[in-house]
Formats: structure tokens, sequence, C-alpha cells
């Protein structure tokens, strides 16, 4: 895909207009709801698959989790549905990213940023991340999104607050990023 | 016909239903750039608004679709989950993730596009984000009544507010609408 030059970075350059991917991410959102009477997520997929590994050494751990135990009903930890969803993720990424000749082993960061420093923050980003899905039971995806789109209450508190906590922390961060 | 199509029993078909659809959400967050930290920080520097643009545009086609289908009865909207609201709890977590998502860069769902196409940081955030649960999930038995406080089922904005569904939906859009228009003519000022 050669991209006419414009006046954007040129890593920009490439993408798609973001009003028209996502309103593609909605019709998919919706194709979810129709199908399978539930939105997209991602958190679940990893609290899951904790669930499982926790059961599987320490089953009476697992069980006295209130995240855990959830999981341990039903079809079990490893048959989760967002496990599936998000293998599916991870496949159509690398295809998009392949038809359009981004895939490239790289580690995102400012120059100024060490590489070792970048992968650690990236690291103490997803513990935190971790602790906030498992609180607020879903992510950007279970929350913001599909509880956004069913004018869930807990959606919307999640969307505001946490993208209200993001922009007050980045000038603090700034060092990260640039 | 009403939707949903495809019963919860039927186990095969829901797991393949989720592969495609996860396939095609991940498609879309590869296209939008979304799988990109630094392109996707933009969003709280003021560089680069697509992270909203992408997430409001997609909220509102999802909405709308929810909404005009369940009005024509094609869709029964009460077969259809609605992730539960415990106010605290989703308070507490709301600020400590935003607060991991600017120093990580990546959401979990979009660090499984950034790791799925190369970038070595994705698979870092995905490895912290999983260490986490597995901590989180053993020590949260001793904070039980702090995760199930403010505890209100499925609870929705028309129920919260009192006011029409159709209403809500039409102020959503509204908002998206001068959203959408703060940020074109934010970043033409920036620019």
């Amino acid at each position: 895909m050669n991209a006419q030059p414009d006046a954007r970075a040129p890593s920009d350059r490439a993408y798609s207009d973001p009003y028209l991917a996502g309103a593609g991410l909605g019709v998919v959102l919706l194709a979810a709801f129709v199908l399978v009477g539930r939105g997209l997520g991602a958190s679940g997929a990893f609290a899951s698959t904790a669930a499982g590994a926790v059961v599987a050494i320490a089953p009476e751990r697992a069980a006295a989790s209130p995240l855990f135990s959830h999981y341990l009903e039903g079809q079990g930890p490893w048959l989760e549905w967002l496990s599936f969803e998000l293998a599916g993720v991870m496949f159509g990424a690398w295809v998009s990213a392949k038809l359009a000749r981004r895939l490239r082993i790289a580690v995102e960061r400012p120059p100024a940023l060490a590489r070792g420093s970048r992968l650690a923050f990236a690291f103490g980003g997803g513990v935190a991340m971790a602790i906030g899905a498992a609180l607020a039971r879903g992510c950007t995806s279970g929350q913001a999104l599909t509880g956004g789109a069913l004018l869930s209450v807990g959606g919307w508190l999640f969307l505001g607050v946490a993208f209200a906590a993001a922009h007050t922390l980045a000038p603090f961060v700034r060092r990260l990023w640039s | 016909m009403s939707a949903p199509l495809i019963a919860d029993e039927a186990l095969g078909a829901s797991l393949g239903a989720a592969v495609a659809l996860g396939a095609a959400f991940g498609f879309a967050l590869e296209r939008a750039g979304l799988g990109s930290a630094r392109k996707l920080v933009g969003q709280f520097y003021g560089r680069d608004l697509a992270v909203m643009k992408v997430m409001f545009s997609a909220l509102v086609v999802a909405m709308l679709g929810v909404f005009w289908l369940s009005r024509w009865g094609l869709l029964d909207l009460r077969a259809v989950y609605v992730p539960l609201t415990y106010l605290w709890p989703q308070l507490f977590g709301g600020l400590v993730f935003g607060a991991g998502l600017v120093v990580a860069g990546l959401c979990p769902g979009t660090a499984c596009v950034a790791a799925a196409t190369g970038r070595v940081d994705g698979v870092f955030v995905l490895l912290g984000f999983l260490a986490g649960m597995i901590g989180v999930g053993l020590v949260l038995g001793s904070f039980a009544d702090f995760y199930t406080s403010g505890a209100h089922g499925a609870w929705t904005l028309p129920e919260l507010t009192g006011l029409p569904y159709g209403s809500v939906v039409a102020a959503v859009v509204v908002l998206a609408l001068a959203a959408f228009a703060g940020a074109e003519w934010f970043e033409r000022r920036v620019r």
C-alpha cells in the first residue's frame, strides 16, 4: 500500500480513517450481540487463564477467590468464550498487519528511553491494569465499549474515570513517550 | 426470528463465533493503528485523538444497532448480557486502570494486537497483565466486601435517569458528534 505523502507523521499515514475503523468495530460489536447475546472483551480471557493456572497448582486457593471461582463453574477456565475471542483478535490483527506490510519485530519507544525501561514500564502498566480490570470486572473492551453501547451505568463510570485518570497522569509520565 | 441466534448450550458454535468475531475485532483495531502504543498515547497528550474517535464511533454504531433491532423486534434485549454495575470497585478500578494504561501505552485488547504484529512491548504488557491477574485473584478474598460494594446488577442509564431509552440514545449520539467536532477543531489547531 503506497499512501500519498501528506501532513501527518509517516507512521500514521498507512492507518485507516479512525471513524471508518471505529464504525467497522461497531458493526463487529453489534454482530456479537446479535449472534451470541454478549459483547466483546479482553481481560476475562486473562482472568480465566489465571484461574486455570492457579486451580492446577492450588485448587483450594482458586475456589476461595471471588475472581477465580467464577471461572471454575460451567465449562471451566480453558473453554472461556473470551479466550477464543482473543485468539481470534491476534489472528485478525496479524492478517491486517500482514496485508498492510506492517509486521515488524520491534520495541516501540521514544529514542531517549532505553529498551529495558520501556519493557519494565510495559510490564508494570500491565500489572496495574490487571488490578483495575479485576475490580471493575472488565477493561476498555468489556466495560467501556460493550457496557457503553448497552448504556450500562458501570460501563460509563469506568470509561469516564479511566480516561480522566490517564489524561491526569499523562503529564507526569511524559518522559515515557517523548 | 429473534436474536441472539446462538444459544449458550451450543458450545462449538459459540466458540466458533468467538474466534470469527475476535478476528474481525483484531482486524479493525490494527487498521485503526491502535496496536501502536505511541499512537495510542497520543490521545493523552492531545497529539492524536484516534482512540476517542474509534471508541466513540464503535460505541455509537453498536448502540444504535441494538436500539433499532430491539425496537423492530429482531433482537431480544432480555437475552443480551449487560455488564453488571458495582459502583465503588468500578470507580477505583477505573482510576487504577487508567493509570496503568498511560504507563503501558496499550490496553489488554490492543496489547494483543501489538503482540501479534511483532511489538515486544505488547508481549510485556500481556505478561504483566496475566501476572497481575494471578496476584489480584490470590488476594481478592481479603477485599471481598469492597469487591461487591455498590452492587446494582444490570443497571442502565435510562433506569438511572428515568428517561426513555430512545432519549438517552439520542443524547449519546449528540455527545459523540460534539466530541468529534471538538476533536477535529483541536487537532487542526495543534497542527
